[in-house]
């Protein structure tokens, strides 16, 4: 599926939910089921240290898709950090370089990704951009 | 006397607020109290009729504005019993209140090889510009322990002190723990050794009663916002003679006496510590905000948020698995926490859906965290105008959020 599609079917998902505690509850039961990182990978440099919470992230190409790895010490950022695994992991790095993300808005999660919030997810959302921004040029020599 | 809570609420327009559409439960007042319509009123008043840049104006308007000023300092001066009206300094806040003694103490006073103590449990506020000073003097920060209780380790203050001890900077009440520190004792002891001490007032001045001619701090501290005045304001107490020791920290004008290029001469106190046009409306409204406190009574605040405080100790040390962190005897309305097993950032989030605004993180206390090895917990900090069916709220809350991590 391309990256639109999975944002769309994110967000028919979540207009399913009828109030906060059916949409959190689904984030929580997200955040615990992610696999997440072992912890020899939670090193510093995999580490996104926000004020509140802390991300791990890691990316990778292989035969060119990106492959991405993440893991957060907040199970309700850990829920949300596998919504955009799922938009972005396996993708090209030409598709994310040129994705528009909106379903992070359009669920009603934009708090999270605030810039002040501090919790890691702003400065993974970039990180993911800049791999593939990265990953084309790598693959392009 | 007793409060009348609900006639009280009624002055704080934003209590009426919803948050996601539930009444809003404002739990965060340590790190910032709400505004009474008598503080706002006086603000917006100064704004409409009466504003000018104050001082050396020769008209109506700034006549008005700079007696605004200068009554608002004659309120804090009152309030914190300080001997002269001069000794009064209105700064931007607690923080820049700490730079500027820091800094302008340590340039005067601070050579290499000093030491400056600290507490294991200042905001950083009352680390890092300490921690820059040393570093600058080539001095030693030295730091006063506390106790798994949140008790500052008095016995080890005497221990710390040198002959090579310059200054002491330690808070009143910990914004993280909420423990009430002994400074009568701290500043005798200190004092006993000649050592000066800064006490950061910033979460006390709310609470209690300070009377600085007679607790003798050399410096106090505090900010206008804790104390349901407007943010931007805040007030460094010091004692006359050592603030005429002390060199200008910031330059600009109403600083100076005369300007030459050869050579610029400084005004007299307070003037002197008060660069560039100060924030003279806001200190009009920490004026009102004074003025309100004092009219409800420090004491009759401090006798209902130590019953809320009370109520919410005992209601959430029962849900299963909650630790408080902070269990020192004195203690002000502030209950920090954390839920095993629950991080504090989504017990916070989740909160928050339910209309209850607490605060989580480090509160600007890593030093705490480290003590406790944890990366922050949950605060709950109680005002005068919150009620105990509010705490019921966060303690039902808790347990929902606890419900929903079962899963």
């Amino acid at each position: 599926m391309t990256i639109n599609e999975i944002q769309e079917q994110i967000i028919e998902e979540f207009a399913g939910f009828e109030d906060w505690m059916d949409k959190y509850a689904y984030l929580i039961e997200l955040g615990t089921d992610l696999t997440g990182m072992d912890t020899k990978y939670h090193t510093d440099s995999n580490l996104i240290k926000g004020c509140q919470s802390k991300v791990w992230f890691n990316a990778s190409l292989e035969d060119g898709i990106v492959k991405l790895e993440a893991d957060s010490d907040a199970i309700i950022v850990k829920g949300i950090a596998a919504l955009l695994l799922r938009v972005f992991n396996n993708q090209t790095p030409e598709d994310i370089m040129n994705s528009n993300l909106k379903f992070i808005d359009e669920i009603g999660l934009k708090q999270h990704l605030s810039p002040t919030r501090s919790n890691g997810l702003v400065a993974m959302v970039k990180q993911i951009k800049m791999y593939g921004l990265a990953y084309h040029h790598v693959s392009k020599q | 006397m007793t409060l009348d809570i609900n006639k009280i609420r009624k002055d704080f327009p934003i209590l009426e607020e919803q948050v996601h559409g539930k009444p809003l439960v404002y739990f965060d007042n340590a790190a910032t109290t709400q505004k009474p319509r008598q503080v706002i009123d006086e603000m917006v008043k100064y704004y409409y009729k009466y504003n000018s840049n104050i001082h050396r104006g020769v008209h109506y308007l700034s006549n008005k504005s700079t007696d605004g000023n200068e009554n608002a300092r004659k309120i804090v001066q009152e309030f914190i019993n300080a001997k002269h009206l001069h000794e009064v300094i209105f700064t931007r806040g607690t923080t820049e209140a700490v730079n500027l003694v820091a800094n302008s103490f340590a340039e005067r006073f601070i050579q290499e090889g000093d030491e400056v103590i600290v507490s294991e449990m200042e905001h950083h506020s009352n680390i890092v510009p300490w921690q820059m000073v040393c570093d600058r003097k080539k001095a030693i920060l030295k730091v006063l322990p506390f106790d798994d209780n949140g008790e500052l380790m008095l016995e080890k203050l005497e221990g710390l002190i040198t002959a090579k001890t310059k200054i002491l900077a330690v808070n009143h009440i910990s914004n993280s723990l909420g423990t009430i520190n002994p400074i009568r004792e701290i500043i005798k002891i200190a004092h006993a050794k000649n050592v000066r001490v800064l006490i950061d007032a910033a979460q006390s001045v709310q609470h209690k009663k300070i009377d600085v001619q007679d607790l003798d701090p050399d410096f106090l501290v505090f900010s206008g916002h804790k104390i349901y005045g407007p943010t931007g304001i805040g007030v460094l107490y010091g004692k006359e003679d050592l603030l005429n020791e002390m060199p200008p920290w910031q330059g600009g004008g109403e600083m100076i006496k005369e300007v030459h290029f050869e050579g610029t001469t400084f005004n007299e106190l307070p003037f002197k510590f008060e660069a560039g046009t100060p924030n003279y409306i806001a200190a009009i409204g920490l004026g009102e905000a004074i003025k309100y406190v004092e009219a409800l009574g420090l004491e009759n605040i401090n006798a209902y948020e130590q019953e809320l405080l009370a109520y919410a100790t005992e209601k959430l040390s029962s849900i299963e698995g909650l630790r408080i962190f902070g269990t020192a005897k004195q203690k002000t309305s502030v209950i920090s926490f954390l839920v095993e097993g629950i991080h504090f950032y989504d017990m916070g989030m989740l909160l928050d859906q339910m209309g209850i605004a607490v605060r989580t993180g480090t509160h600007c206390t890593e030093t705490v965290m480290q003590h406790f090895n944890i990366d922050g917990t949950v605060r709950a900090s109680f005002a005068f105008y919150n009620t105990k069916e509010e705490i019921d709220a966060l303690y039902k809350g808790i347990l929902k959020v606890c419900k929903m991590f079962v899963h």
